[in-house]
């Protein structure tokens, strides 16, 4: 009951996330949000197909300029987010807490997991290419290496239970390596994604590089799968194995990569180890003669 | 039959070649062929079979069988009970003696592979002889060696074979594709069943010999030959943990789909729509001998081939004109002679392909162009041929002919020749010459494209990884990169 002198909160309007903008919907629907103990939390936007072919462009047109900075400079920017999270610690501590019907404990860690993660894949930006990259001895008058590239296009759909340290743990080495990403957030648990979206949009992140849509992963991947100037899609956070099946094949329209899910509950606190970080980079060859 | 003179006498060239031809003496070709499953040649299930012929005279080789579902059973089988019972048990330093056996067996008996190779695929022997079959040792000897050094390739302390592979390969270079699929699998503990195109069979067959010879345990390689039919039943058995597949992005798309939602791994090696990109400070002669190895190297059946001529406008008159005189050089003719540069084109339907697309080409308004050149009056040929005046929206500039068709684009800045060169749905190789070093650096850099050939072109090396980006497929064959399609590791 509001008395003479309570003060009435200001509510945030949970958006998208597209070309380093925040719109509604095109769709102009939203959905409703509830806490772990089934309040409500908020409206959020509920992604349609335009919102998805939008972001797709949005992370296209990012592509370029993302790919083409410097190791040294991705890593550097991958390490800002994880400064301004911590800045941002107290209220993600909150809204993880609120999304995942979770103790202060645990909300608590999967913030500080989070950061710690953003700042472990930073490094990896110019040191990966050392690891998974290789001169080669050739049988003859050549001299060639082998370099990792970023695949291009990701589009990610994160998990539906880990809604901070699972979404950073999944978007973190796809964007470190030089890849854009277009995320289908969790669903049920959407709302650290878009506050997420603030911390990226006010970091030195470019526009573009990473798209948030919130909705339905059973309604947007679809065309997301299918499009064609996708050129990977990390299918993590889809438990429905036959809509799994149904991406994986629209997938192969293109030949996208497809990074399949993983088989029963992902234990995100775990060492990730190299393997994201190396799903969605291709190898390049460069050769040329030896001579006088 | 001899045409290796004939095809040179009409472009009044200097030197008049006496013919060379290898001997077929060498070989040793069986009327008919079973299916080589769990160590010893068996007759199909279903006792069909199917011809293989010489594609230069159309000369019928052999009777080979066709594996039905039933039989593709019989050797998943087979390859399982050796994975489980033998392979996957034995050392890694055991393993890794069983493929040096076998990369010196092939060494051994290269001669006869080479003349087989010409035989049943219409490449010349110099190629055969001097790239596919030394290569294929290459490749057996450099897998040889990962066999007990896998801890260290750097996927994990434990790294662990999938189980069975199937394997499905192309006719254009049947025995090198045979050692790219099977040496690393057999190197890191898995078995395979292998299709060789319905066109190529025999040295797949002759290497199941090989396998005999070198006293492999029976079932870690089995060799399955059919059609699209054997290859479906293959890549979609539920006892395939991995398939691997080089061949048209066509049936790389249907791969995917088929084992879309299952367990298997895939790994994809699918067309290409290259572009060699000829700057003006190139040096303009070794471009020239570039660009002909880039587009009439194994007849243009080659997926990674420079089919698009990518040359500065300001240079390209000259370029042109020089290459035409080179081309005009090219001897086309009996693929065992020694002389011969341009062999024949692998079967009917590819012919019938590169001679379509051809057409449109001229239909869409190129200028269409090939050297004087005497066809031999049987078998499938197709001259050495460009296209200039070729725009971005031609079909030949923008489909795979797999032929020795050459379309000719020209380009006025480096960044416009960037652009064009990645304005395509593959990716698999692009060329770029020039004398400077800082632009091939920023050229490879800008290339969407597994492997960048700068000053050279249609290089291969074992240590290498090959392989494409985009419509091109995924995963990489050769070199450390190529043991990771082959590997469980976490």
């Amino acid at each position: 009951m509001p008395t003479a002198d309570s003060r009435l909160d200001v509510r945030k309007t949970y958006k998208l996330y597209i070309g380093g903008a925040f719109p509604r919907s095109e769709s102009g629907r939203s959905y409703v949000v509830n806490d772990g103990k089934g309040r409500f939390l908020a409206n959020a936007a509920q992604a349609s197909r335009k919102d998805a072919r939008d972001a797709v462009a949005a992370a296209r047109k990012a592509f370029g300029g993302w790919s083409g900075k410097t190791a040294y400079n991705r890593g550097q920017v991958v390490y800002r987010v994880a400064e301004l999270l911590e800045g941002r610690r107290v209220q993600f501590v909150e809204e993880v807490q609120r999304s995942e019907g979770a103790t202060k404990r645990q909300a608590e860690r999967a913030v500080d997991l989070s950061i710690d993660r953003l700042v472990w894949y930073a490094g990896w930006a110019d040191k990966v290419a050392q690891v998974v990259g290789s001169a080669n001895p050739i049988a003859g008058p050549y001299f060639n290496f082998s370099l990792p590239e970023p695949t291009g296009v990701v589009v990610v759909v994160a998990p539906e239970e880990s809604s901070l340290l699972g979404l950073v743990s999944v978007l973190a080495p796809v964007i470190v390596t030089g890849n854009t990403a277009v995320v289908v957030t969790s669903y049920s648990r959407p709302l650290p994604a878009i506050t997420l979206s603030e911390v990226l949009a006010t970091s030195d992140v470019p526009g573009g590089v990473v798209n948030m849509l919130t909705g339905s992963a059973a309604e947007v991947a679809p065309w997301l799968a299918s499009h064609m100037d996708v050129n990977a899609i990390d299918l993590t956070g889809v438990s429905d194995a036959s809509l799994a099946a149904s991406l994986e094949e629209s997938a192969a329209e293109n030949l996208k990569r497809v990074r399949r899910p993983e088989d029963g509950p992902a234990d995100w606190s775990a060492d990730p180890g190299m393997d994201r970080l190396t799903a969605f980079l291709e190898t390049k060859t460069v050769w040329h003669p030896i001579g006088i | 039959m001899n045409v290796s003179k004939g095809s040179t006498s009409s472009t009044g060239a200097m030197f008049d070649y006496a013919p060379a031809p290898e001997s077929r003496s060498v070989v040793d070709i069986a009327s008919s062929y079973g299916l080589f499953i769990d160590g010893e040649f068996v007759d199909p299930v279903g006792d069909t079979s199917f011809k293989t012929i010489s594609p230069a005279t159309e000369e019928v080789l052999a009777e080979v069988s066709e594996a039905s579902a039933e039989d593709v059973d019989r050797a998943v089988r087979a390859a399982r009970t050796a994975q489980s019972r033998v392979w996957s048990k034995m050392s890694g330093r055991e393993r890794s003696k069983y493929l040096y056996r076998i990369a010196r067996i092939i060494q051994e008996r290269s001669r006869e592979l080479a003349v087989l190779e010409s035989l049943d695929n219409g490449k010349p022997i110099r190629e055969s002889r001097d790239v596919d079959v030394p290569l294929v040792a290459a490749y057996f000897f450099y897998y040889a060696g990962w066999a007990d050094k896998l801890e260290y390739a750097g996927f994990g302390p434990d790294p662990r074979p999938l189980g069975v592979a199937g394997q499905v390969i192309p006719w254009n270079f049947p025995l090198l594709m045979l050692a790219w699929k099977i040496a690393p699998a057999l190197a890191t503990g898995n078995t395979v069943v292998l299709k060789p195109a319905e066109t190529t069979p025999l040295t797949a067959l002759l290497f199941a010999e090989i396998c005999q010879q070198a006293d492999l345990p029976r079932g870690v390689v089995n060799i399955i030959t059919g059609a699209g039919e054997t290859g479906r039943a293959l890549v979609t058995h539920d006892g395939v943990d991995k398939v691997a597949f080089t061949g048209s992005t066509d049936v790389g798309r249907s791969i995917a789909k088929a084992v879309a939602g299952s367990d298997k791994k895939v790994t994809l090696e699918l067309g290409g729509k290259a572009a060699n990109i000829v700057f003006d400070d190139a040096p303009v002669d070794q471009a020239v001998e570039g660009i002909v190895n880039g587009i009439f190297f194994n007849q243009g059946h080659v997926c990674c081939a420079g089919s698009r001529l990518l040359v500065q406008e300001s240079v390209a008159d000259d370029v042109l004109e020089r290459l035409k005189r080179r081309m005009s050089t090219l001897r086309l003719g009996d693929p065992l002679d020694k002389n011969t540069d341009i062999g024949a084109i692998n079967s009917a339907d590819q012919l019938e392909k590169i001679r379509q697309l051809s057409e449109v080409g001229e239909a869409e308004g190129a200028g269409r162009w090939s050297p004087a050149c005497e066809i031999p009056q049987h078998g499938f040929w197709f001259p050495p041929t460009i296209f200039t005046g070729v725009s971005q929206a031609h079909r030949i500039a923008r489909e795979e002919i797999f032929g020795p068709v050459l379309s000719v684009i020209t380009f006025r800045t480096p960044a416009e020749a960037v652009q064009k060169a990645n304005n395509t749905p593959f990716g698999l190789s692009a060329g770029v010459w020039t004398d400077k070093g800082s632009r091939i650096l920023w050229a490879a850099d800008q290339l969407r494209a597994g492997v960048v050939w700068a000053n050279t072109f249609n290089k291969f090396d074992p240590t290498s990884p090959f392989g494409g980006y985009k419509e091109s497929g995924y995963g990489r064959e050769g070199g450390r990169h190529g043991l990771e399609a082959y590997l469980a590791h976490s």
